[in-house]
């Protein structure tokens, strides 16, 4: 995956290191592999790689990391837009 | 349970890679016997689209598990997971329901990796007491990661987005144009007739054609050859990899025309080509496994105005035009 790279500095990881307890489930899930566990604390080895799945958030125990996940397609980002506007439901029909 | 797919299972297959029937392909939820299970045996778990219960199944061959499967509306588990679907509830009732615990004598099941997008393992253990074990990310992966007393490599523990990968959305992504390019074949003949005699059927016809042809060039450019191209082009960013092989695009197909068309009505074409080329190539972002929302949102954020603008100004010289000439 290191042919593919998105935008920089926008991703929406936060890790909390003091609740962080080194179980490893993050780094474990994670699709992209951007997390490891140091010294017994998980840590973000590469943040710009992160796809904002959430996967690493669902799966930690105590909460430590935080992330926005959400779907990524700019029709679907559109709908939402629209119904800011109008205040109708969206219709989401993507994947 | 089979584990080798049928004839009919490959020509289904063919016919859902093109878009046809998607949303409604699924399987019964439910335990189902792989070979001859025993209560030893590994459970694995998956959603109920059938293309992935087929691609699972397929490499179980040969082996004796148990296979459960989760009622996702015939949702592939990443996108399932994401919409709460594969979610740690419908876990935990699929193993409740199935009564798994009275099935086998261990206490652990094989989620898919993807899966943990929607699924919590530690939530999972206290509703139902099996523990989860994420599995690869790919199924063709699962027999060696069983074999190595479940354990995954890297390499089965990251996603990728190969040529032949890319190559396979294709079909689907075009399937899934079919309206809107029906309602744009159509304003495009409509406003091409538009001249100094108010409409002309002739003109609709031969300058609707080019316009037409402006879509289609627009459309390979941003659906297939971004797709197929994509860490060869340059940027980040997908609207300007969209946009530069939209401008090559539109300039083949103004040459294809030029006989018909005046310079305005080429500056309109290539201009109407490189937005469809940039605009879809940004749509694409919602296919890929590395792009962020919040990335996504950004680029929207800076691209739809000058898209936006972009396609109107094209409009109005294309309309424009045949009242100049």
């Amino acid at each position: 995956m290191k042919d593919f790279r998105y935008l920089d500095g926008v991703a929406t990881l936060i890790l909390n290191k003091e609740a962080c307890i080194g179980c490893g489930m993050c780094a474990t899930v994670c699709p992209h592999r951007i997390l490891e566990v140091r010294d017994k604390k998980a840590k973000i080895m590469d943040f710009d790689a992160c796809m904002e799945c959430g996967a690493c958030a669902q799966n930690c125990p105590t909460d430590a990391i935080s992330v926005t996940p959400g779907v990524g397609c700019a029709s679907y980002i559109m709908a939402v837009w629209l119904s800011d506007l109008t205040g109708k439901k969206v219709k989401s029909t993507c994947c | 349970m089979f584990t080798k797919l049928s004839a009919r299972d490959i020509a289904e297959t063919i016919t859902i890679r093109i878009g046809y029937g998607r949303y409604d392909y699924k399987v019964i939820p439910g335990l189902y016997c792989v070979g001859n299970p025993t209560p030893d045996s590994p459970v694995i778990v998956t959603c109920n689209y059938k293309l992935t219960f087929d691609m699972v199944r397929k490499e179980l061959d040969g082996k004796d598990a148990w296979l459960l499967i989760t009622d996702t509306r015939g949702i592939n588990v990443w996108c399932a997971a994401g919409k709460s679907l594969f979610s740690t509830e419908e876990i935990i009732l699929s193993a409740k329901t199935s009564r798994l615990n009275e099935i086998v004598s261990h206490r652990e099941f094989i989620l898919p990796q993807l899966g943990a997008t929607g699924v919590a393992a530690h939530k999972v253990r206290k509703g139902c007491g099996f523990k989860v074990i994420y599995g690869p990310v790919w199924a063709k992966d699962l027999p060696a990661f069983i074999e190595a007393g479940n354990h995954a490599t890297e390499e089965m523990r990251t996603v990728t987005f190969t040529l032949r990968q890319r190559a396979e959305l294709i079909p689907v992504e075009l399937f899934i144009l079919g309206k809107p390019l029906c309602i744009i074949i159509m304003a495009a003949f409509l406003l091409s007739g538009i001249g100094p005699d108010i409409f002309s059927l002739s003109a609709a016809w031969t300058r609707g054609l080019a316009a037409v042809c402006a879509t289609i060039f627009g459309i390979i450019a941003g659906n297939m050859v971004v797709p197929l191209l994509l860490p060869k082009l340059p940027w980040k960013q997908f609207s300007p990899k969209g946009a530069l092989t939209g401008v090559i695009a539109g300039l083949i197909n103004v040459m294809i025309f030029s006989s018909t068309l005046g310079m305005g009505e080429s500056l309109a074409l290539m201009l109407w080509t490189t937005v469809v080329g940039s605009y879809l190539a940004m749509n694409y972002t919602g296919s890929t496994p590395f792009t962020s929302p919040t990335g996504v949102e950004a680029e929207m954020r800076r691209v739809i105005p000058i898209l936006g603008g972009a396609a109107l100004l094209a409009m109005i010289i294309w309309v424009a035009a045949p009242f100049m000439g």
